[in-house]
């Protein structure tokens, strides 16, 4: 009994995880169009700001929750004003962009602050299931998750800012005719979905090892996730990240991580070929 | 007269040889007066560069040295370093352009063993020396080749006992899925049966997982009395934080053979790491005068943000200051004279103490240390002065088959 609850506390962990890293992915890509190569990178930095305003002192709640996700967002406006402003309906312009921006970030980030792992220590501590030990991260990050999906539906839904997204997501040329700055949605919506990276990176800076390089081992797999979940921003990434988090964990606990990973990506191959909108493509088509 | 194709291919190629003869005599002619070239490959950048810089620092400090003491044989050493970028793929440009377009008289670098064996045959190919100087998992066999860090036999046989007599018989190992890690895990299963112990299970972790959750119920639900590790790089360090997180550390304690490679003491919390046990050839902590001598050097000119000096740095600068010597030895920088005058047995007094090459295997006997992390740093508990490379010993006689080249993946 408590080896099942332990368990489901690690899907749970592994979902959350999915969809906190591919979140800020999945808003720019429903929204704009763009493939951000760049993400891995938009979540080191959140990351990275995190840890370094623990160490100068900060506490590490405000760190995680409000310094990282502005201090990426902004970033993330500049990134669009210097270079994606110039390549909208260029997929493959982007899809280059990105990832040269991607290493100029992972360079910069070398040079400055060294090749060396740094981090900050979780702040929960741990709680007994039965004989068994977790970590109270796991359902806060679980609880984050959720906060921020909620977050995403209620702008969406019923604010002005995200009828104007709805708009120009479904037709940008009608919602621009109607008054709208296509130009300035899209900045704000870059500059969101980078927030949003911002925030994932700086909540997993306690339970990862950060390098410059880290972004690397996040990008496939929030890439399969929003590819997975299809264009409906929301739905296709909750149900694209359930699926995918629920195999990789029980997998990695039924076998061996390896394995965990191959049937990860096997599993995502064939979801594609069968769905090849995503999930959201078949099931949740037209919403949010 | 009609030109055939073939006679033409003929008559060419022979020009080509005619015209370029003079040049390469040219070029005997000015390395005999020219500097001694001693080529480096190591990770400046990319994920393992806090394990090549630190190396790369050594290797400049032994040049250093050499040629403020007046060189070698009167001449230069000039050091050219090339940053092969965490990436394979550099590692076999790299080589090839030290063997052939260098023209380098001996080759020191190598990190992980796939790196070493990309390079180690295009060494071979091109009669160029190679020394590899981090510990690794044991078994190569190749006179051109000379290994300086530990292996298994070194330090894991010591550091499972060890282990063992502080924390119980019963042992879950976990590694990175690549070469070394598959291997030494074996290692460690070895030693953990040849003292009494039990494994309960062994899991590889490939080098891009960061979520360790589910393997961390799969630990708790074995009951392990410890674990050792051997995982690798950046997102591997995650492991140790999921485990601490989840209130593990004072519960299962850790021994690993990796930890501290990438300067996990430091970057770590101190309650994160506080209690691990390695074992390495070399820790910076040492405080033999050689070993200060070194750490100051080293410090002086980079300044407070050097890397932690690790094993590979110390064992680097050792095979440098050891190359120098068969050089003296041999009165020439030439592949076989070299390597003969090294096989009489030389040893250095360095950093780690002393080291000592062994003709049949290639490799040294050197001291292991055994010791545990306390407040970031690393508190040295134990020292095995001597130790023989006895893993490879086993499998390798490089004077009953100078001809050998492989890699033996000893049958433990």
């Amino acid at each position: 009994m408590d080896i099942a609850i332990i368990v489901g506390l690690d899907i749970i962990s592994g979902i959350a995880s999915l969809l906190l890293i591919s979140a800020g992915l999945a808003v720019i890509f429903g929204m704009m169009k763009i493939i951000n190569l760049a993400h891995g990178e938009f979540l080191m930095l959140g990351a990275y700001t995190t840890v370094l305003s623990v160490s100068a002192g900060v506490n590490i709640w405000l760190a995680m929750l409000v310094i990282s996700p502005v201090v990426v967002g902004l970033f993330g406006v500049i990134v669009e004003r210097c270079l994606i402003q110039f390549l909208y309906g260029r997929l493959v312009d982007t899809m280059l962009a990105t990832w040269g921006l991607s290493l100029v970030i992972v360079g910069a980030t070398t040079m400055i602050f060294g090749n060396t792992i740094v981090g900050v220590a979780s702040p929960l501590g741990g709680f007994s299931v039965g004989q068994y030990q977790t970590s109270l991260y796991t359902p806060f990050l679980a609880v984050m998750a959720i906060l921020l999906m909620v977050l995403i539906w209620a702008v969406m839904r019923f604010t002005r800012a995200g009828l104007i997204a709805r708009a120009v997501m479904q037709n940008p040329e009608m919602a621009a005719t109607l008054g709208v700055n296509p130009a300035k949605v899209y900045m704000a919506t870059f500059g969101a979905g980078a927030a949003i990276s911002g925030l994932a990176g700086g909540l997993l800076a306690p339970v990862a090892g950060i390098v410059p390089t880290m972004g690397a081992a996040y990008i496939a797999k929030a890439f399969i996730t929003v590819v997975g979940g299809g264009t409906s921003i929301l739905w296709g990434l909750i149900s694209a990240s359930g699926l995918f988090g629920f195999i990789n964990q029980i997998a990695a606990f039924l076998t061996t991580p390896v394995f965990g990973e191959v049937i990860l990506f096997i599993s995502a191959v064939i979801l594609i070929r069968l769905l090849p909108l995503g999930i959201s493509g078949k099931f949740f088509k037209g919403r949010l | 007269m009609s030109i055939s194709r073939r006679s033409f291919l003929r008559n060419s190629a022979a020009g080509g040889v005619a015209l370029a003869a003079p040049s390469l005599i040219a070029n005997v002619a000015r390395a005999a007066d020219g500097p001694i070239k001693l080529g480096s490959l190591h990770d400046l950048s990319g994920p393992l560069a806090a394990t090549g810089e630190p190396m790369v620092y050594a290797t400049q400090l032994a040049v250093k040295e050499i040629n403020e003491s007046g060189g070698l044989l009167g001449r230069e050493i000039e050091l050219i370093n090339y940053d092969t970028q965490s990436n394979i793929q550099l590692y076999s440009q790299f080589a090839q352009q030290l063997a052939v377009r260098d023209k380098v008289d001996v080759v020191h670098g190598g990190i992980t063993s796939a790196s070493r064996e990309a390079i180690r045959p295009i060494f071979n190919r091109f009669r160029t020396m190679y020394f590899y100087n981090t510990l690794y998992e044991g078994g190569v066999c190749d006179r051109n080749t000379f290994n300086f860090g530990t292996t298994p036999a070194q330090t894991v046989e010591k550091l499972v006992p060890y282990a063992m007599d502080l924390w119980g018989k019963k042992v879950y190992i976990i590694a990175a899925d690549y070469n070394y890690g598959q291997i030494t895990a074996k290692w460690m299963r070895k030693y953990v049966e040849d003292n009494g112990g039990e494994v309960l299970s062994t899991d590889f972790f490939p080098l891009d997982v960061t979520n360790f959750g589910p393997s961390i119920s799969r630990i708790q639900a074995a009951k392990p009395d410890m674990l050792l590790s051997a995982m690798v790089g950046g997102n591997h360090t995650a492991f140790y934080r999921q485990w601490v997180a989840a209130g593990l550390k004072d519960e299962i304690p850790i021994a690993s053979t990796t930890f501290g490679l990438v300067n996990e003491p430091a970057t770590l919390e101190a309650a994160e790491s506080n209690g691990v046990l390695g074992s390495y050839g070399y820790f910076e902590e040492l405080q033999t005068p050689a070993s200060k001598a070194f750490v100051d050097a080293i410090k002086a000119e980079h300044g407070d943000k050097t890397p932690y000096i690790n094993e590979p740095a110390a064992a680097t600068y050792e095979a440098v200051h050891l190359w120098a010597k068969g050089v003296a030895i041999a009165g020439t920088a030439d592949r076989m004279p070299v390597i003969e005058a090294l096989e009489t047995g030389l040893s250095f007094d360095g950093p780690s103490g002393n080291v000592l090459i062994d003709p049949i295997t290639h490799h040294v006997t050197r001291n292991a240390y055994l010791a545990e992390v306390k407040d970031k740093a690393w508190n040295v508990l134990e020292t095995f002065p001597d130790q023989q490379p006895l893993d490879t010993a086993a499998v390798c006689d490089l004077k009953a088959n100078p001809n050998d080249t492989t890699h033996y993946e000893i049958d433990i």
